[in-house]
């Protein structure tokens, strides 16, 4: 599959939406005042851009803490190589899952290549999922970890450098 | 903030993707859910302000823009603010966690290449004299469709 090139424009979109549409009876006019094309030109290329997968959906983005989702388990899996991309479609698909990722592993202080992120309103509910993604995994959960965070130090929305300042 | 009501929920729950994209999308989700435009635009920004929601925007797939890889470093509980601080201050670090485990120091580099990137990564290992485990994204598994608050 090739994705179309992501030219300037499409870059400084992408920015100005990350940050958030405003809040206006008519945002799109304002994000392509921003970017300097005209209302159509911005809703062809969030069209587009959403289309092929480079923007994954556009909506209102909950902050789960302050819900009470006080419970954010980042679950780590030693799965067999051969097995894990098809294991990582499966644990992606759980609905309790916001995000699953293989990563390369660093043995041997780092031996898990499969990542899930859980989250619950308590820590039994969060156990729980981690309960599943193990059933679900069976004889190929060679080993994991639950690292629930502790404290968030920093959180802010994504950042492109070049072209704007900083 | 009050408690939320339905009409809040159902901000939260319904559009967490699906957002219209045409002129006046506030207009249409207060048709959707029987609320004038500005209505559902003060509400929105309520529940911007109150922090429930951190914004009504795109969410983008990894590496659309960039290059970014996940990292985490061992810290000696005894030197765990400093290095915190000083990781937390890099421009190109989006996200910082602090996890219950000997990798206790999770965090989110974005920049422009790999060798930005790793170039951050070596800015880090030299200011905390710890070697930063590197996990840049492989493959990603889930299709993000947002995360059902009320189930």
């Amino acid at each position: 599959m090739t994705t179309p090139p992501f030219d300037e424009i499409d870059r400084r979109i992408v920015l100005a939406t990350q940050e958030g549409l405003p809040l206006v009876p008519a945002p799109y006019a304002e994000v392509a005042r921003q970017v300097g094309i005209d209302e159509a030109e911005l809703l062809e290329r969030l069209r587009r851009m959403q289309g092929d997968g480079r923007i994954r959906r556009i909506g209102a983005v909950p902050n789960h803490y302050a819900l009470g989702y006080r419970f954010n388990g980042m679950t780590v899996w030693d799965v067999p190589d051969a097995r894990a991309r098809a294991l990582g479609r499966a644990v992606g698909a759980l609905p309790f899952v916001s995000h699953c990722y293989l990563r390369p592993r660093h043995p041997p202080d780092w031996p898990y290549t499969l990542f899930a992120m859980v989250h619950g309103r308590d820590r039994d509910t969060a156990l729980a999922h981690v309960e599943a993604i193990a059933r679900l995994l069976g004889a190929d959960d060679l080993g994991h970890q639950v690292l629930f965070s502790s404290r968030i130090l920093k959180k802010t929305g994504l950042r492109l450098s070049g072209g704007h300042g900083a | 903030m009050p408690p939320l009501d339905e009409t809040d929920r159902r901000l939260l729950d319904d559009f967490q993707r699906g957002f219209p994209l045409t002129p006046r999308p506030y207009a249409v989700l207060g048709q959707r859910l029987g609320l004038a435009e500005d209505e559902v635009r003060r509400r929105l920004g309520r529940l911007h302000d109150a922090g429930i929601i951190s914004r009504v925007g795109a969410v983008v797939r990894p590496h659309t823009a960039g290059c970014s890889t996940l990292a985490a470093l061992a810290v000696p509980p005894a030197d765990l603010e400093r290095v915190a601080a000083l990781v937390s201050a890099q421009p190109e670090v989006n996200h910082n966690y602090q996890r219950d485990h000997a990798f206790n120091l999770w965090f989110v580099i974005c920049a422009d290449s790999r060798e930005a990137v790793g170039a951050v990564l070596e800015r880090i290992a030299d200011a905390s004299g710890l070697e930063p485990l590197d996990l840049p994204l492989l493959e990603d598994f889930h299709i993000d469709l947002g995360f059902p608050l009320w189930t």
